[in-house]
């Protein structure tokens, strides 16, 4: 245990220690999208993991990014503010949907579909509201005048980011962590396998069920508003939409759902793999890349359904039995 | 009489109108993915992207091949029972023993492929096929001939299916499936066969609502996202793989789709359906007809 | 008409039926009988293609059973009319029908075989519109025969008919099973009913834990000492 948190311990401080070292901007891009995306995906696990499939959370990060743009740009809120605002947001919106499906028992095909229009909604909503979030052309928050860049969370320096997105990445992993510590992961696991019986176990399978949809959702949103600041544009197709949950859905699907790393295994694949695509066709080949992504994730899919860590793991015999059947 | 002709504003009578003719083409929808759900067990989350597929294969058959409409519309039909097909053949059938989770994440990729082939292939212009319908005037109503010939046609296509399902041997061992999957083979009936067939039929329903919907809306390769969500909303309301609910559902919800237009634009349509759905999740958590089925 | 040679089927890595040797001729009724859990409904479900064999072979009037896809063994002739009946309970009796007649052979002879089988069973031409589902347990059973009797086959399995069901019922199932084998089927049927069920057939095989323990024709069966002991309780 000890070597392992020595291996934890190195690690971060290597990745603290990289900006400082490195500073090609390009590639500090690239990872600090990886970071940001990473803990997204790692929200988006931590509901998966015990079957709850969702294909919501483009919705939540969506409500997450626009809200604080928003409130930036017409009532001059500080994201400081306007972060736990949108995050409360997407946690009320996630508790409406959730709460039904849980109480009912929506589960599987069901709460996908559910979900899935949520996601839809939230696009639909932000596409209506052109006259105020810009529609579909995107949107982008007003630039702070100078001076005031940490009150408007705007940094034009990469290294700044980065620190940030790594903060919040291992914020993220502490989480699942603490999730996967937590009484209420072997409530859930019970859950997940058979809900009956866990309900005569005196769990209360609704609110450990909204309480995971909450953390998830409330992270997503985090992941949406740090995705809006940093890029300084947003549009409904990057952080909303069916795309933007199949998306996650799909990385964590590649990196492993059921080890703390999965997600960022997951999320250091398909953008690494989705830049390559991208420089590789150039601007000309609008398209190329999402549809050689697509064809790559179908194979994937049909090939390696438990993701490339997971599967390495499995061979490796370290990970005890995945927990929570699908 | 007249004070009841007062509350009943002719506009609010036009959008009732409306959305009873924008409920056929939704119900067709739903009964193509409640067919594929109820015999395959799997959802197409890229349904709405076939439909896509569709209005292109029209848009380029008629606009750019220069074939009148009623030619174009068989080959588009069929062009999407083959898309359908395919579909199956290759994404669904190598993992029909897979968790049900990843059939579902799938077709979401599928929905990405198409989405860009889309994007590749025909560009990210709006397109139409350039056919104006004239409109219908009833005293101060009107009603676009497009939309009455949507209506018209998705009946026709639903009792063309219900025929098949009923008095064909093939359409009987599709009702038959979802009931008894393993003894199938006792009655001689290839399943996968039997899927294959569905899958096309599925296709098919979705290629006959994307004529019907090329009149009435441009083509984008995103158009679908218009149209899946609300039939996801629809076969969840009225029961994954119940024909009956999802018919009833598709016409609630066209209701207030049109209605909720009346005010605003369309789009809060939607958003007005979808807060309506989570209403009746908690009134009829088990969809419409739950009793009956 | 029907042989089975050294035959070994289970589920996955259980092994349920070990080296069996059976035969079924033209014209006869063959009984299986034996305990819970023996293997009988495996061996029916094996032969009908539900579940294909480990090893050894199975010849329908000398065409390989096993080489043939499972959804083409019906045309072979064998129709089997599964254990719990397995109605499609959300189809009418008409529709239960007709998937009995599905094959390409069948549905030539649809009308025909309708009016056996309503011959057969009058009871079903009444109940031809109303669900399966909803019909009483013997009704079941005859609509499943009747089912099986649609596809005009040569060798009808039984697994269990009297299963399930009430004794004046029991009775009326095995009255007509000597009804369709009097119109020249081959008849092989499964039962733990063993005293009605020799009453019935001219041969019968003892199967018990996968093996076939003793067979012989009814009277030489009855007057078994173990099959007296513990079958028969005499």
């Amino acid at each position: 245990m000890n070597s392992r948190h020595a291996a934890w311990g190195i690690g971060l401080a290597a990745l603290i220690a990289l900006p400082f070292v490195y500073r090609d901007p390009y590639h500090l891009h690239i990872l600090v999208l990886i970071l940001i995306w990473s803990f997204a995906y790692t929200a988006w696990s931590i509901m998966g993991r015990f079957g709850l499939v969702s294909l919501g959370h483009g919705g939540f990060m969506g409500v997450g990014a626009y809200i604080t743009a928003l409130l930036w740009n017409h009532l001059g809120v500080s994201p400081w503010i306007g972060i736990p605002v949108s995050m409360v947001a997407a946690g009320i919106l996630a508790l409406i949907v959730a709460y039904p499906c849980f109480r009912f028992r929506i589960t599987g095909h069901y709460f996908v579909l559910v979900t899935l229009a949520l996601s839809g909604i939230v696009l639909q909503v932000i596409t209506a509201t052109r006259d105020y979030t810009g529609g579909s052309l995107g949107y982008t928050p007003n630039r702070a005048p100078s001076g005031h860049g940490l009150m408007a969370l705007q940094f034009d320096d990469k290294t700044t980011w980065y620190l940030i997105a790594l903060a919040v990445w291992v914020l993220g992993l502490l989480i699942w962590r603490w999730v996967d510590r937590s009484m209420s992961r072997y409530a859930m696991e019970a859950i997940s396998e058979d809900e009956d019986a866990a309900a005569a176990a005196g769990v209360n399978v609704t609110a450990e069920k909204l309480k995971i949809t909450l953390i998830s959702a409330l992270m997503t949103a985090l992941a949406g508003a740090l995705y809006c600041q940093y890029q300084m544009f947003i549009s409904p197709d990057t952080v909303s939409g069916i795309a933007v949950s199949l998306q996650m859905v799909f990385a964590v699907i590649v990196g492993g759902l059921y080890v703390s790393l999965g997600p960022t295994v997951g999320a250091v694949i398909t953008i690494l793999l989705a830049e390559v695509l991208r420089i590789g066709f150039g601007t000309k080949a609008v398209g190329w890349d999402n549809l050689v992504y697509g064809v790559l994730l179908v194979i994937f899919i049909i090939f390696l359904p438990k993701g490339i860590l997971g599967s390495v793991l499995d061979r490796l015999k370290t990970q005890p039995k995945p927990s929570g059947s699908k | 009489m007249q004070a009841f002709l007062d509350i009943f504003d002719i506009y609010l009578l036009e959008a009732v109108v409306n959305g009873i003719l924008l409920g056929g083409v939704l119900a067709l929808l739903a009964l193509g993915l409640n067919l594929i759900f109820g015999v395959i067990d799997v959802t197409w989350i890229c349904y709405a992207e076939l439909v896509m597929i569709g209005m292109y294969g029209m848009y380029y058959m008629v606009q750019v091949f220069g074939l009148p409409y009623w030619v174009a519309a068989p080959f588009a039909i069929l062009l999407v029972a083959a898309l359908g097909a395919a579909l199956h053949y290759i994404v669904i059938a190598p993992l029909l023993t897979a968790p049900p989770i990843n059939q579902l994440l799938a077709t979401g990729g599928v929905l990405f492929i198409l989405q860009s082939f889309a994007t590749v292939a025909f560009g990210i212009d709006f397109r139409n096929l350039g056919i104006r319908l004239p409109v219908l005037a009833i005293g101060e109503m009107h009603f676009s001939y497009s939309r009455l010939l949507a209506f018209i046609a998705a009946l026709l296509g639903m009792l063309a299916v219900y025929f098949f399902m009923t008095r064909t041997y093939t359409g009987t061992a599709i009702r038959a499936i979802s009931q008894d999957r393993q003894i199938m083979s006792l009655m001689g009936v290839d399943t996968k066969r039997i899927y294959l067939i569905t899958s096309a039929l599925g296709g098919a329903l979705a290629g006959l609502a994307a004529c019907l919907l090329v009149l009435q809306y441009d083509v984008h390769p995103f158009v679908g996202l218009s149209f899946g969500p609300i039939t996801f909303l629809i076969c969840v309301l009225g029961g994954l793989g119940n024909f009956v609910g999802g018919f009833i559902a598709a016409f609630v919800f066209a209701e207030i789709i049109s209605l909720g237009g009346l005010f605003s634009d369309l789009e809060w349509g939607y958003v007005l359906a979808f807060a309506f759905f989570i209403v009746m999740m908690f009134i009829r958590p088990a969809g419409l007809l739950a009793r009956r089925s | 008409m029907l042989e089975l040679r050294s035959l070994d089927a289970g589920y996955g890595s259980f092994q349920a039926l070990f080296g069996i040797n059976l035969d079924v001729k033209a014209g006869e009724a063959v009984g299986v009988i034996g305990p819970n859990g023996a293997g009988k409904t495996t061996l029916m479900r094996v032969i009908s293609g539900l579940i294909r064999p480990g090893k050894g072979t199975i010849t329908m009037e000398g065409r390989d059973v096993v080489a043939t896809p499972s959804h083409r063994i019906v045309d072979l002739g064998i129709a089997h009319v599964p254990e719990n009946r397995r109605l499609f309970p959300r189809l009418t009796v008409d529709d239960n029908l007709k998937m009995g007649a599905y094959m390409p052979g069948a549905r030539a002879k649809y009308a025909e075989r309708l009016e056996f089988v309503f011959d057969l069973f009058p009871r079903m031409k009444e109940r031809r519109s109303q669900m399966a589902g909803t019909m009483s347990g013997g009704e079941q059973q005859m609509c499943a025969i009747g089912r099986a009797l649609m596809s005009d086959p040569k060798l009808l399995l039984l697994d269990e008919p009297s299963a399930g069901l009430a004794p004046v019922v029991v009775q009326q199932v095995f009255e007509l099973v000597k009804r369709i084998r009097s119109g020249g089927l081959t008849v092989l049927i499964v039962e733990q009913n063993v005293q009605q069920v020799l009453k019935v057939v001219d041969r019968a095989y003892l199967l018990e834990a996968g093996t076939i323990r003793a067979s012989g024709t009814s009277e030489e069966m009855m007057k078994t000492d173990t099959i007296k002991q513990a079958y028969l309780g005499v």
